[in-house]
């Protein structure tokens, strides 16, 4: 048997567990069982999670803000103002609650006070579901792409498939990035509730997103095709006339001020209009004629943003506005003016792209088969929100 | 993604921004900054392929210790005075973050470098996970510690609240006025790059310290995209210093933004840090000791004095002169006093300060204990109702502060208070630096030069004038502050949960009238009003009114 000689006592400086029992249920009084935000009503019969983290976090005068905005732009206005769009929810010409001196915090208890506050993201978008849903979508795309290297896929495409992929795929990445930042990212410090900032703002993502998908998949193909162009995407964005339409009503979506106008004029009329009309009735549709089976499924995770998710925000937001108590006639006054400019300058752009349908070797469905079909889509979502297809679509 | 993979497709979406051809850019906000388009690089270098399952799974890591947190009852460890502090801090933090996110927009038109565009989106969203995150461990602690009172009303409580508006201020400055001052110098500059050390990784520790181990989970992940954000007004502050028409608005906006956090975030975290804490080992860190090491030498002398020589004007005296006030002054000390004495116009629990509490100020700050001990004795006697008023209504030698008319944190270090007419209403400000933000930073012209972008300070600043001569009883009660038996108050100045010594609005109704000191202020004659000011600026240190023959 060995002896070991005891080693000094050194006792290390570190905070003391110390059993407090400060746990829910430990004792009964008032309020312990008080368990949900008690702050606001939900959509439903009950409050969501997605509720819980999004709403009333940007504050409103007419709810429980009293002492009013803090800090405001030099011609003194703080906050949301609801006049930053043109369209009107319910409630909104009522004015804020004048207080002062003695006049107590005039809560406004007929909550909600406008008609702003009922929109709820129909796709319940918060943190952990917008990290998780496109790191699906990455992993995903990665993944297609990785697999089409290995099996060595791309040496099926014929030289004017490069050619159509390395200009016209490529160029949609400047939409996409454009919209993103300049007209999505742009419009979250627009809205006046948070319910709307946020699903902007994860709009926003899937734009830029998609954008950067396109462009490293253009990388991809720089190293995998020989003689493959990875900057020809710029050339036809800065040069090719055919896409000088799409550019030029890109431009001026991110140049609109009123923030419903813009969100309306990209979901509702440029994407179902062009967007869908590029990705699903050209690109997705001659892909595979043309031996590629890897293109639409990057271009395909862009269109399931759109089509299952931002559409859907989108639809629920204008659908309270065309619905909406008070406003609905000024509001579809609006939004028909808005549609038949748009309607015309997105279905011009479209035109324009018409001769990419006769680039590919293999051919795609006539153009104007895709566009009838883009246009009934168009519509369709039209007839959801109450509003009558313009005139501007005959053409 | 390898590092290299990254680098290279970093490389490549550079390639995706474009030059307007046809239309510009809406432009919704002005800045009187002058920016010279050049290639500063994007700092962040972050690409969307890797950042979101880089997100995903700091993600699994947070979602993972709130679960293990539940399993395994960490409540049955955690001090209440800790959690009750909470109740305020995570009532006021998911606004400052989406503000953040909603902050971004400023730059675009604003700073013409597309390249930082892209890691101002990523700051975008990454405040969305912020604010969501942060809403949601509060959800957690509702559900989880002993009293939910206070997180169930959570953002009714902030909104209305006079704690919740000082806090407001650190969301508000971040999205009006010049874009610049707003978005990248008060917000990135000074609140992210100075302020997120105290908030976002001195606060946790001591969270951890009394046996909280999710708000280090949740803000650790926080800071560490907070990190990055730094990153972002650096390249905007070297886009901005390389003209020199901007110096003169630089120093302006230091000035402000630096002094504003100051009073701001150093009252409300020195006050979570030093009395919300049960920690009183001698060789843990005070909040002097820390804001001296993360504030003073990390940002002050590592970050912000290298930047003098590229033209910068440091505001050295400011950030002395904070120092002063946290060490000489006591400016937490006698912010904490204060949020203990209106306890009642809150919505948590104020533990008492214990011998043992004592022992450890007076060690860490020599000379507590005669400033505020006797103090604190009187708070812990008068905590459970037993026919005597709330202490603000005692004799303990204690009189009511005038509010800060810029910083809205009440003028505690009283010799300081400055008084000023302005826009037609005498004012009463904390400091000299305060009266100045009002009266010469927020304007349309500064030293001469037109700034017509610059914001203003807006809405009913002073809490207490919505609600003169009103009875506290309805004060409370119209703030909502109220448990569900529709008596009990939200607030105690202790932590015991029996009813029976819990404050009511019974207790209150017997109390005298609110009274405004601001509108009191405005009826007093000229006169009058200078003796206050005499008067007033001889009081304290902790809250003593002036000696009679004074």
């Amino acid at each position: 048997m060995t002896t070991t000689q005891d080693s000094p006592k050194f006792e290390r400086s570190v905070p003391k567990p110390v059993f407090t029992d400060a746990e829910a249920g430990a004792k009964e009084f008032p309020d312990s069982t008080l368990r949900h935000y008690n702050y606001y009503k939900p959509q439903k019969r009950k409050q969501s999670h997605y509720e819980d983290v999004t709403v009333d976090v940007q504050p409103d005068p007419r709810h429980y803000l009293s002492q009013g905005w803090l800090y405001g732009f030099a011609d003194g206005r703080g906050g949301y103002p609801l006049d930053w769009t043109a369209l009107k929810a319910w409630g909104s010409d009522k004015p804020s609650p004048q207080r002062g001196p003695g006049t107590g915090g005039m809560m406004v208890k007929d909550w909600p006070a406008t008609g702003w506050h009922e929109f709820r993201d129909p796709n319940e978008e918060w943190e952990l579901t917008l990290y998780r849903y496109n790191s699906n979508v990455v992993r995903q795309v990665t993944q297609n792409v990785e697999a089409a290297k290995q099996s060595k896929a791309f040496e099926q495409w014929n030289p004017n498939w490069v050619r159509f992929v390395e200009h016209h795929v490529g160029a949609w990445m400047h939409v996409d990035h454009g919209l993103g930042l300049y007209l999505f990212a742009n419009a979250n410090r627009r809205a006046p509730t948070n319910m709307h900032n946020n699903a902007i703002s994860v709009n926003s993502m899937h734009r830029i997103r998609a954008a950067q998908d396109l462009a490293l998949y253009n990388l991809t193909l720089s190293e995998e095709i020989e003689g493959f162009d990875g900057g020809a995407h710029l050339q036809t964005w800065n040069d090719d006339p055919a896409w000088q339409g799409v550019r030029d009503v890109a431009e001026q979506l991110t140049a609109i001020d009123d923030w419903c106008e813009a969100i309306f004029a990209a979901n509702v009329v440029f994407e179902p209009l062009v967007g869908e009309l590029f990705r699903s009735q050209l690109v997705q549709q001659a892909s595979p004629r043309n031996g590629d089976f890897v293109t639409p499924t990057v271009i395909g995770a862009a269109e399931y943003d759109f089509a299952e998710r931002d559409l859907r925000y989108t639809t629920a937001m204008f659908e309270l506005l065309t619905n909406d108590k008070e406003f609905a006639d000024h509001n579809k006054a609006i939004l028909t003016d808005w549609l038949g400019s748009w309607t015309e300058k997105a279905l011009g752009a479209a035109r324009k792209l018409q001769p990419l349908w006769s680039q590919p070797d293999a051919k795609p469905p006539r153009f104007e088969d895709g566009l009838d079909r883009v246009k009934n889509r168009f519509s369709g979502i039209l007839g959801q929100l109450g509003l009558e297809a313009p005139k501007e679509l005959a053409q | 993604m390898s590092r290299q993979s990254v680098a290279k497709a970093h490389q490549k979406i550079q390639e995706l921004s474009w030059e307007p051809a046809y239309h510009e850019p809406v432009s919704q906000y002005g800045t009187d900054y002058t920016f010279r388009k050049a290639q500063k690089k994007d700092p962040l270098k972050q690409v969307l392929r890797s950042y979101f399952p880089m997100q995903e799974e700091k993600d699994h890591r947070v979602y993972g210790a709130s679960d293990g947190a539940i399993r395994g009852n960490m409540f049955r460890q955690v001090q209440e005075r800790w959690l009750e502090w909470q109740k305020l801090f995570l009532s006021i933090i998911p606004l400052p973050e989406i503000s953040a996110a909603r902050a971004m927009p400023l730059l675009f038109r604003t700073v013409p470098n597309p390249e930082l565009h892209n890691g101002q989106a990523i700051q975008m969203i990454d405040e969305v996970r912020h604010s969501t995150i942060q809403q949601n461990l509060k959800r957690l602690y509702m559900n989880n510690y002993i009293d939910p009172a206070g997180f169930n009303s959570s953002l009714r409580n902030f909104q209305s609240d006079y704690c919740g508006t000082i806090g407001r201020q650190f969301a508000e400055g971040f999205i009006t006025g010049d874009a610049i001052t707003a978005a990248s110098i008060y917000l990135t500059i000074v609140a992210e790059t100075a302020f997120t050390n105290t908030l976002f990784v001195a606060m946790p520790a001591e969270a951890a310290a009394n046996g909280d181990y999710l708000l280090p989970t949740v803000f650790h992940s926080v800071q560490s995209d907070e990190s990055r954000h730094i990153s972002n007004g650096y390249a905007t502050l070297l886009m901005a210093l390389a003209d020199e028409d901007n110096h003169q608005l630089l120093a302006r906006d230091l000035r402000y933004a630096w002094w504003n956090n100051h009073r701001v975030v150093d009252a409300a975290i020195g006050t979570f840090i030093e009395y919300g804490t049960k920690d009183r080992r001698k060789d843990r860190e005070s909040y002097a000791e820390m804001w001296r090491r993360w504030i003073y030498d990390d940002y002050y002398r590592s970050y912000l004095v290298p930047l003098e020589k590229y033209g910068l004007e440091i505001p050295h005296d400011l950030i002395e002169e904070s120092w002063n006030q946290i060490w000489n002054k006591g400016y937490v000390h006698e912010v904490a006093q204060f949020f203990a004495t209106g306890w009642l116009a809150n919505y948590w629990r104020i533990d008492p300060m214990t011998d043992k509490d004592f022992e450890w100020f007076e060690y860490k700050y020599p000379g507590w204990y005669d400033k505020y001990g006797a103090w604190w004795e009187n708070y812990n006697r008068l905590s459970r109702p037993n026919g005597h008023k709330p202490i603000v209504f005692e004799d303990v030698d204690y009189e009511y502060p005038h509010r800060c008319w810029t910083c809205m944190v009440p003028c505690l270090v009283r010799e300081d208070m400055v008084m000023a007419k302005v826009d037609g209403q005498w004012r009463t400000y904390c400091h000299e630096m305060c009266k100045w933000t009002d009266e010469t930073a927020f304007r349309p012209t500064y030293q001469g030069r037109q700034t017509p972008n610059m914001g203003k300070l807006i809405g009913h600043r002073e809490w207490e004038t919505l609600y003169h001569g009103w009875n506290w009883a309805d004060v409370v009660s119209d703030m909502g502050f109220v448990r569900d038996d529709g008596k009990t108050m939200v607030a105690q100045p202790h932590l015991d949960l029996n009813p029976d010594k819990m404050w009511t609005l019974d207790h209150l109704r017997k109390c005298p009238p609110l009274a405004s000191p601001n509108v009191l202020l405005n009826e007093m004659s000229d006169d009058e009003r200078t003796a206050f000011a005499a008067r007033y600026v001889k009081g304290g240190p902790a809250g003593r009114p002036a000696p009679a023959d004074a």
